[in-house]
This record gives structure tokens, sequence and C-alpha cells, in this order.
């Protein structure tokens, strides 16, 4: 799809030249879980005992910052009414959006995860799952992402209000990504979790398009 | 003109609501296959409002939008392929250059002629710019390229929101010709604007403040 693949490189481009964004949600991330060694005191079991919830929560929180930029930019500089005209789909539209939002800072997520378990003493059999969950569940956060950020817009303090809105929405993969993580690293099989987040996902790529593309249409009009 | 594809644009008493304010109402309109209709009336009275309604981005309080019969609602994609809209604000990114941000725009409008792109930039003076930044250009030039979208990918239905603002006389000249070319060639311009532009041949003048239609000598013939 020409428009699709037109969307992606541009979102590319434009992250790439002013990568601040990216950049910040990703350093936010490895702060965060860096501090939790220094808060809770750097004892080997009560680390290793946290590390799958901490890395998760630290995700979570590092995807909600860049989230308020997804369609916001577009909405100042008047781009959002003609990605609206879009003569195609709307929702192919705002999938191009959550896969380059993806891209640029789920993906990155995503890959230096398994380098901040290690900070925490995480299982080392546990590093696997930890990935696959990640693969499985960054895209449903850019998905859920995208409807929070467009039903935002114009709004005052979108970004905190788009983490107030995401944020609860984003519980299921919390626990299903958590959950893979612990049971890899006690020995027991993480796939009836990956199987649930890959429900989750596979859920959310059809409906947080439709949503998203609605509440666009909504803040254009 | 255009007898091949003789295309018809109209409005039946279409109404438009603005917060709790009724901007107009009961408000007709029928274009041919190369006519101009200029919207003139005092700031507020609705001529953006009627721009975006045309274009399909808002739904009209009452009435109907029509292209060749049928409402631009029912089919949202069509509508959008057949239209051009240009903004007060121009959509562009800073981050792009001049010919990405216009290669962009063509491609999601899945016209990837880059030789229309070419001629577009030339014909609004931007070939020398091609390769700048947007951020480097001046408004008027950002104006420049929002216009310059209008010839890289044709679509027979143009609305232009103030299209004059910020340009010297040597791009309005460059968009009165373009102006003047879309016609002959079959093409429905509408335009608000509250500087005279030479559209090329009779036009029809919509004055939103008391619904007065004044058509050229020979418009209706």
């Amino acid at each position: 799809m020409k428009g699709f693949a037109a969307i992606i490189r541009r979102e590319l481009k434009l992250a790439l030249r002013q990568g601040s964004d990216a950049a910040v949600a990703l350093m936010f991330y490895v702060v965060v879980v860096a501090l939790f060694p220094l808060g809770v005191g750097p004892e080997p079991g009560i680390l290793e005992r946290i590390s799958g919830g901490v890395v998760w929560i630290g995700a979570l929180l590092a995807a909600m910052l860049s989230l308020d930029r997804l369609f916001q930019s577009d909405y100042e500089d008047g781009s959002l009414d003609l990605l609206v005209m879009a003569p195609w789909p709307l929702e192919l539209m705002v999938l191009a959006k959550c896969l380059a939002h993806w891209l640029v800072t789920g993906l990155p997520i995503m890959l230096i995860s398994p380098l901040l378990g290690l900070l925490l003493h995480m299982d080392t059999g546990a590093y696997m799952a930890l990935l696959a969950a990640m693969a499985l569940g960054t895209p449903i956060l850019s998905l859920i992402g995208a409807v929070g950020a467009a039903l935002v817009l114009g709004a005052r303090r979108a970004g905190v209000l788009v983490s107030l809105l995401v944020l609860p929405l984003t519980v299921p993969v919390l626990i299903f990504g958590v959950a893979a993580v612990e049971a890899a690293a006690i020995g027991q099989d993480p796939q009836p979790h990956l199987l649930l987040l890959g429900a989750l996902l596979l859920a959310a790529l059809p409906l947080c398009p439709w949503a998203a593309a609605a509440a666009l249409r909504q803040a254009t009009a | 003109m255009g007898n091949g594809n003789e295309a018809i644009f109209s409005g039946e008493a279409v109404g438009c609501v603005r917060g709790a304010r009724r901007v107009f109402n009961g408000l007709d309109f029928t274009l041919r296959s190369g006519d101009a209709l200029v919207l003139t009336g005092p700031n507020g009275s609705g001529k953006s409002s009627l721009l975006r309604l045309m274009a399909g981005l808002s739904a009209p309080a009452s009435g109907a939008v029509l292209w060749n019969g049928s409402g631009i609602s029912k089919d949202r994609e069509a509508h959008a392929a057949r239209t051009h809209y240009v903004g007060h604000v121009t959509a562009t990114k800073p981050a792009l250059t001049t010919a990405e941000d216009l290669a962009f725009w063509s491609a999601f409008r899945l016209a990837e002629d880059t030789t229309a792109q070419e001629r577009a930039l030339d014909h609004f003076g931007l070939s020398r710019r091609a390769r700048f930044p947007v951020r480097f250009l001046s408004s008027g030039q950002k104006r420049r390229l929002a216009l310059a979208r209008l010839l890289a990918a044709p679509a027979p239905l143009w609305l232009l929101d103030e299209p004059t603002v910020g340009l010297d006389s040597q791009g309005q000249r460059a968009l009165e010709t373009a102006i003047a070319d879309h016609r002959a060639g079959g093409g429905i311009v509408v335009l608000a604007s509250h500087v005279s532009v030479d559209l090329g041949g009779t036009v029809k003048t919509l004055n939103l403040a008391d619904f007065s239609v004044s058509a050229g000598p020979e418009a209706g013939a």
C-alpha cells in the first residue's frame, strides 16, 4: 500500500531528524529501571523477585511519554486535516502511525529490556520470555495509546491526560507480560501468557485503529 | 468544458452550527466542471466552516453536500480522492525538505508522478529550494509549497481557504494561472479570500453575510 508506506517513511524521517522524543522515552526507561536497585537496595533476591514487574512498568511509563505527540504536532500544523482526508481508509492511516510509533519507541524499548533485566538480576531463563512478551505487548501499547492520543487532541496538558486515560487500559498487558516473565523465571512454560498477549494484540489491531479514526474525525470536524 | 465527464458539486439547504451558534442555514450552491465560486463575507460569517463542510471534514447540521447527486459522506474516501483542501495552516513539516514534503503528500494521495512534483515546484518558484529543509522557508514559501500540492497530485475539486495569505504578487500570479489551467481542464475551484484573485474567466460570488449569489456576465449560460 503506497500511502501506508509513505506515512511510515515520513514518520521515521521525522523521528530520526528531530530524534528527541524517541531518545527521551528510551533514556527515561533506563533511568526509571536503574532507580530501583538504588531504592530497594542491591539485595539480589528482592531485585530478582520484582525484576519482571519493574521492567514492564518502566516500559509502560516510557511508552506513555511520546504518545501525546503521536497526533498533536499534525493537529497543530494542519497536517491532520489532510491526513483525515486520506483517499484510502483512515483506519489504515492510524495503523501506519501506530506501526511507526512502535518502530521508534516500542522496538527500542523491547530490545533494551533484557539489558535492564540483567541490571535487576533477572533469571537468565526469563530473557527469551521477556523478549517475546515485549514483542507482543509493546505494539498493543502503541495501538491503545493511539486511541488515547486521538481523544485528547486539543486538550490542555494532553500528555498527562493521555497517560491517565491509557495506563488503566494497559493493565492486561502488564499482567500477562509479567506473568510470562515470572513463569519462565521459575522454570514454567510462559506459553499460555504469551498466547493471551497475542490474543490481546489481535483484538487491538482492528479495534484501536477504528476507535482512534473515529476520534480523529471528531477532532477535525 | 469537461464535456466527457461533467461533474456537478452542489449543496442543498446546507446548515452549519459551530458551538451553539448557527453560522448559516439553508445555503444552496451548484457548481459544474470549470466553475469557480468565491466566498466572501465578514470574519466569522462561515467561509472556513463552509469549506470544511465541502471537504467532508465536518458534517452539515442540516442539508447535504452532493457530488453528482450523491452525498459526499456516503463515500468519504472517494470524496477525499477528488478533493484538494488547502487550509490556513500549511501542513508542512520543518524537518523535511521541500521536495520530501511534496513527495509525501503526493504519495499519500497515491500520485507518485515525480515529474508532476518537479513541475509543481517549478510553477510556484520553489525549484531552487527543493533540497532546503522546510524550516528555512519563509511563510510565503511554505504557502507556495502547500499550493504546489494542488498540481503534484491532480484532483478535480480545489477548496482554498485564504490561499493568498503571505504570497507575494508573483506567487499570487502563479496561483491564478494554476486556477485558470485547472478550470480550463474541467476542474472546480471554491475559494475564500479577502483580496481579489483573478480566477481566469467568470466567477460566481457567494456572500455569506446575506447569501447573495452574484455571477459574472457569462455565468449561468
